[in-house]
C-alpha cells in the first residue's frame, strides 16, 4: 500500500451499505484498485479465479473470501479492508445486503464514522436500501453519502439520476437523515470513484472520493461531560488501581472522582503509566488508563466514574429504540441481560411502545413481541438504579446491547423521554431545606430514656416469623421499661403507604418511606422494630443509607417450603392458584442479605429461643456503654455510608 | 486522541482487559513472531508490567533456532509464564491435505490438545484484519466449539464494544485484541516502544523474513531493510502481500479457510 504515512493520521471508517446486488461489493474492489490500494498479482489472481470458475470478471470475489460467498456470489459477513486517497487513510467494512445478513450488516456498520449508502440507477430505492438507512439512523450514524451506481446500465441518464436521488433522499429525510453527497457513478467503468472519466458532463458535484475526503471524523468524544465506566480493579502489593477506558471528557490528576450508582467520590491521585516512570497529568476520552484514588471507597467493576458536576441520571426505568436480531422474538414480560460500558444489569420489558415498519414507517402501538429484524421502541425496567445516559446527551454512554442466553441479540439507543432522574429521591427535592440542629443530641436523649435509638430490620419470607417475633420483642423490651415500637408492613400500607402496591417500584418505595420513618423514629431515640418481607438487597441498602449507625439487619430465617406449609394469611395457596401476583418467593425473588447483622433461625429453634435472641442483641446494641458519633451520621450521609 | 498508534493501543488494551475481567481461566498464544510479540507487549501495558495468564508456544519442534533463542531470552529477561506444547507428529494428520497445509494443521492440532489439557476458555491470538481475507472477516471474541471449528457462516453479532464472552461448557472464545492493527501499524509500534525483536526479520544477505512460520513452510523474501526504519519505509512501498512466504496459503483456492475452518489462528 503506497504513502500510507504522507497524510494525516487520523483514518475514517466507512461501511458501504445497500441493497442486495446494487454493487456494495464491486464499488469497493474498483475503488482498492484506483486508488493503487491492492497488493501486486492481487487483480491477476482474481481474473484467474474467475476463469477457472468460468464466470466474467467480478471486483466482488476480492472481499468475499469465503468459498461460500465466491460459490454464491453473495456476501454472508462483513469485511475490512485499508484503502487510501492522497488526503487520508480508511478502513472500508463492506457490509451484507442480505436480509439474512442484517446481523453481519450491524456489526460493521458499528465500527463506522461515516456510510456510502450505494442505490441500483436501474431498480431504485429497495427493502434493504431502506433497512440499512434505518440502521444507521438507529446505530447513530449521520455521515451519509448516497451513490446511484451502474449508471452506464442506464445510458448516464440525469433523469434516471434525478428521479433515483429524490426517492433516496425523501426516505432518508423522512428518518431523520441528511445525505451529504449524492454522485452518479458507474463502479464497473470507474466513473466517479477516482477519476471523473467523461460519461456524465451533466453532474457537477464532487466524486465519490472528494466527498469522502471531505467528511469529518465523528465528533469528538473529548468535548463531552467524564464517563470513566470501571473495567475492573487490580490490586497490586500495596497499590489498588482502577483500570477502564475513559469513554467521553477528560480525567486529570487531583480531580475529585464521583462513582454512580454508590454516590461515592475520591480524588485521583495518579494516572498510571508503564513503562514510563513518570504517570500523566491528564488523560482524555478513548484512552486505557488505570488511576488510583486517595480513598479507599468501595468500586467495582461496572461503577461510572464521572465529575461532581456532571452526573448521569439514576434510574431503574428506560426507553429505548432498539434493533432486534435474535430468532426468538422479543416479549412484553421477558427478562433479558444487557449490557453497556462495562455494567451489565437484568431488565424486564415492560412495554412495546411502537413497533416500526422500516418500509413504510408506520408504527404499531402497543405490540406484543418484536420478531427477528424487526426494529421498536421499548420501555424496559431493571431491580436496581442504573447510572443512565440518554443517547441524545451522550451518543457513546446511550447505547445498549441485549443479550439473550450467551448471544447478542439485539441492541438500542436510550431514550429517557418523560423518566424522571430517580437520584433525587437519595436527596431532598425542594432547595429550600435547611435542617433545623437539634439542641437535644442523642446522648442527652439517651440519659433520659436510658437507652439509645435504634433500627432492627427484620427481613425474610412471609411467614417466617417477623411480625411475630417483632410483636414479642416489642412486648419484652417494653417491660424492661425501654421504649420500643414495631412497624409492620400490613400496617403501614393501611395508612402512610396506602397509595403503594406490589410492583416492584411500588415495593422500593413503599420499603425507602419505612426506612426513613425508621430513622427518624430512631434518632428521637426510640427502638424501632421494621417487620418488612424487604426482598430487594439494594431497597434494605437504602433504608441502612437512611440512617446507617442506627441500622441492624436481622435475617429472620426459614425456607420456602417452611413458610408455605405455615402459610398463616393463606397467601401462599392464593399465589400458587394465581390469585396474587408477584408473590415473593413464588413468583417475585427474595434476595436473601448476604452480610446480616443477626440471624435468627426459626426453622431450627422456636419462638421462645428466638425472641430471647432477639432482644439480647437489640439490647446489648442500645445500652448505654457505647457512644458513638450518631449526629455525624445523621448530617452527613456521604460520610457515614463510606464508614460503614 | 490524535495518535493513530495511541488509539490502536488504547483499544487493544481495553479488549485484552475484557478477556481478563470476563474469561476465566485463559491464555495467550505467543509464536514468538512480530505480532504476537508486539501484543505480548500491549498485555504488559494493560496489567502495568505483569503477564497474568500462561503464553503458550504451540511446538512443532520446526521453529527456526533463532525463534527459539530469542524465545529463551525474552522469557528470562521479562521473567513470562510460558508453556511450551508439543503438538502432534505430522503422520497423525490428515494425509489428504497438500503438505504445507498439512504441517499447519500440526498447529490445529496442538491448540486443540491444549484446550483439553488446561481447559482454557479463552485463547488470545494475534491475528490482524490485513492479513488475509479471511481474517478480515474474523470478530474481536470469537466462540469456537470444542474442536476448534469456526462457524463463519453464523458469526454472533458484535457491536459498540459489547462482546461474546460467555459461551457453553465445551466451547472457547478465541480473543484478537490487534485484530484492527495492519502491518505497517505494528512496524510502527515496535519502533515507538523499542520492543526485542528476533533477528530474523531484518535483512541479512538480501533476503529476510517478513512472517515467521516453520522452517519447512516459510521462506524469506529478497529485502535489504536491516533495520525497523528501512523495514517501514519498504512497507510503505511494497505492493507484495505481507504471507507470500507462507506456502499454505496458496495451495488451493480455498486451503486457509478449510485450515481455519478447522479451527487454525
Amino acid at each position: 500500500m503506497k504513502q500510507r504515512n504522507k497524510k494525516s493520521n487520523q483514518q475514517l471508517g466507512v461501511v458501504i451499505v445497500g441493497h442486495v446486488d446494487h454493487g456494495k461489493s464491486s464499488l469497493i474492489g474498483r475503488l482498492l484498485h484506483d486508488t493503487d490500494s491492492l497488493p501486486a498479482g492481487k487483480k491477476e489472481e482474481l481474473e484467474a479465479i474467475c476463469e477457472k470458475r468460468g464466470v466474467p470478471f467480478e471486483w466482488s470475489f476480492l472481499l468475499d473470501a469465503f468459498q461460500a460467498e465466491r460459490d454464491q456470489a453473495v456476501t454472508i459477513d462483513t469485511t475490512q479492508i485499508f484503502f487510501s486517497t492522497a488526503a487520508r487513510n480508511y478502513v472500508i467494512i463492506d457490509a451484507p445486503g442480505h436480509r439474512e445478513f442484517l446481523k453481519n450488516m450491524i456489526s460493521g456498520a458499528a465500527q463506522a464514522d461515516a456510510a456510502v449508502l450505494v442505490v441500483d440507477a436501474t431498480e431504485g430505492v429497495q427493502e434493504q436500501t431502506r433497512r440499512h438507512a434505518y440502521m444507521l439512523h438507529l446505530l447513530g450514524l449521520q455521515q451519509i453519502c448516497v451513490v446511484i451506481n451502474k449508471m452506464d446500465k442506464v445510458d448516464y441518464s440525469a433523469e434516471v439520476f434525478s428521479k433515483v436521488s429524490k426517492e433516496s433522499v425523501d426516505y432518508l429525510k423522512s428518518i431523520g437523515l441528511n445525505a451529504g453527497h449524492i454522485i452518479p457513478i458507474s463502479a464497473r467503468e470507474g466513473d466517479m470513484l477516482v477519476e471523473r472519466n467523461t460519461n456524465m458532463p451533466w453532474y457537477k458535484g464532487k466524486m465519490l472520493t472528494e466527498a469522502l475526503d471531505a467528511l469529518e471524523l465523528s465528533s469528538p468524544a473529548v468535548a463531552l461531560p467524564l464517563r470513566f465506566p470501571v473495567q475492573d480493579v487490580y490490586r497490586f502489593e500495596e497499590e489498588r488501581v482502577l483500570v477502564g477506558r475513559i469513554e467521553t471528557g477528560t480525567l486529570n490528576k487531583g480531580d475529585t472522582i464521583f462513582f454512580s450508582p454508590t454516590n461515592e467520590k475520591a480524588v485521583v491521585t495518579a494516572i498510571k503509566s508503564w513503562p514510563e516512570e513518570k504517570d500523566s497529568l491528564k488523560a482524555s476520552a478513548g484512552e486505557s488508563v488505570g488511576i488510583t484514588l486517595d480513598d479507599r471507597i468501595f468500586v467495582e467493576r461496572g461503577h461510572l466514574g464521572s465529575s461532581e458536576k456532571n452526573l448521569p441520571i439514576l434510574s431503574n426505568v428506560f426507553r429505548a429504540n432498539i434493533f432486534w436480531l435474535s430468532h426468538t422474538p422479543l416479549k412484553v414480560g421477558n427478562s433479558y441481560k444487557i449490557r453497556y460500558g462495562t455494567r451489565e444489569a437484568r431488565v424486564t420489558v415492560q412495554s412495546i411502545d411502537n413497533l416500526i415498519d422500516t418500509q413504510d414507517l408506520e408504527r404499531q402501538e402497543d405490540a406484543s413481541e418484536v420478531a427477528r429484524n424487526a426494529v421498536a421502541e421499548v420501555t424496559l425496567r431493571a431491580r436496581d438504579m442504573l447510572p443512565i445516559d440518554a443517547h441524545d446527551m451522550n451518543a457513546k454512554m446511550g447505547r445498549i446491547v441485549i443479550y439473550e442466553g450467551y448471544d447478542v441479540a439485539g441492541g438500542g439507543l436510550i431514550n429517557m423521554e418523560g423518566y424522571p432522574d430517580q437520584r433525587q429521591s437519595a436527596e431532598p427535592k425542594s432547595e429550600n431545606i435547611y435542617k433545623v440542629m437539634h439542641s437535644v443530641t442523642p446522648d442527652m436523649r439517651a440519659q433520659r430514656f436510658g437507652h439509645y435509638g435504634g433500627i432492627f430490620w427484620f427481613t425474610g419470607l412471609s411467614g417466617s416469623g417477623k411480625s411475630t417475633l417483632a410483636v414479642a420483642a416489642e412486648k419484652e423490651i417494653f417491660e424492661r421499661s425501654m421504649n420500643a415500637y414495631v412497624l409492620d408492613g400490613d400496617n403501614v400500607r393501611y395508612g402512610l403507604n396506602s397509595d403503594l402496591g406490589f410492583s416492584p417500584e411500588d415495593r422500593a418505595e413503599n420499603i425507602r418511606r419505612v426506612g426513613e420513618v425508621s430513622a427518624l423514629q430512631a434518632s428521637s431515640g426510640v427502638i424501632v422494630l421494621s417487620a418488612f418481607i424487604s426482598p430487594y438487597q439494594a431497597d434494605r441498602r437504602k433504608a441502612r443509607a437512611a440512617a446507617p449507625s442506627y441500622f441492624h439487619e436481622v435475617y429472620i430465617k426459614a425456607d420456602l417450603e417452611t413458610c408455605e406449609s405455615r402459610d398463616p394469611k393463606g397467601l401462599y395457596k392464593k399465589a400458587r392458584s394465581g390469585d396474587i401476583k408477584q408473590f415473593t418467593g413464588i413468583d417475585s425473588p427474595y434476595e436473601a442479605p448476604s452480610n446480616p447483622d443477626l440471624v435468627v433461625d426459626t426453622e431450627k429453634n422456636d419462638i421462645e429461643t428466638c425472641v430471647k435472641q432477639i432482644v439480647d442483641y437489640i439490647v446489648e446494641n442500645v445500652g448505654l456503654g457505647e457512644i458513638g458519633e450518631k449526629e455525624v451520621a445523621i448530617e452527613n450521609r456521604v460520610v457515614s455510608i463510606k464508614q460503614r | 486522541m490524535s495518535d493513530n498508534l495511541a488509539e490502536l493501543e488504547a483499544r487493544s488494551i481495553y479488549i485484552i482487559r475484557e478477556a481478563y475481567a470476563r474469561v476465566n481461566p485463559m491464555a495467550m498464544l505467543w509464536s514468538i513472531g512480530k505480532d504476537s510479540t508486539a501484543m505480548l507487549w500491549l498485555v504488559r501495558k494493560a496489567f502495568f508490567g505483569r503477564v497474568p495468564f500462561p503464553l503458550v508456544l504451540l511446538d512443532t519442534e520446526q521453529e527456526m533456532d533463532e525463534v527459539y533463542a530469542f524465545r529463551d531470552m525474552l522469557t528470562k529477561e521479562w521473567d513470562l509464564p510460558v508453556i511450551n506444547h508439543m503438538c502432534p507428529p505430522e503422520e497423525e494428520m490428515d494425509q489428504t491435505l497438500p503438505p504445507a497445509t498439512r504441517a499447519a494443521m500440526r498447529k490445529t492440532e496442538g491448540l486443540k490438545s491444549l484446550l483439553l489439557e488446561y481447559k482454557f476458555k479463552g485463547v488470545v491470538c494475534g491475528i490482524r484484519r490485513d492479513e488475509q481475507g479471511l481474517r478480515a472477516k474474523e470478530r474481536v471474541f470469537s466462540p469456537r466449539s470444542l474442536d476448534g471449528a469456526w462457524d463463519f457462516k453464523d458469526q454472533p453479532a458484535e457491536f459498540w464494544d459489547q462482546y461474546k464472552t460467555e459461551v457453553p461448557d465445551d466451547c472457547h472464545v478465541r480473543i484478537h485484541p490487534i485484530l484492527h492493527w495492519t502491518e505497517l501499524d505494528i512496524w510502527r509500534y515496535m519502533k515507538q516502544e523499542n520492543i526485542p525483536l528476533c533477528d530474523l526479520y531484518f535483512a541479512k544477505d538480501g533476503m529476510r523474513y517478513r512472517s515467521l512460520g516453520e522452517k519447512n513452510i516459510t521462506k524469506p523474501v529478497p529485502s535489504n531493510a536491516s533495520t525497523i526504519d528501512e523495514i517501514i519505509t519498504e512497507l510503505e512501498t511494497t505492493n507484495t502481500s505481507e504471507r507470500d512466504g507462507r506456502a499454505m496459503d496458496k495451495e488451493t483456492e480455498d486451503s486457509f479457510e478449510k485450515l481455519r475452518s478447522q479451527g487454525y489462528m
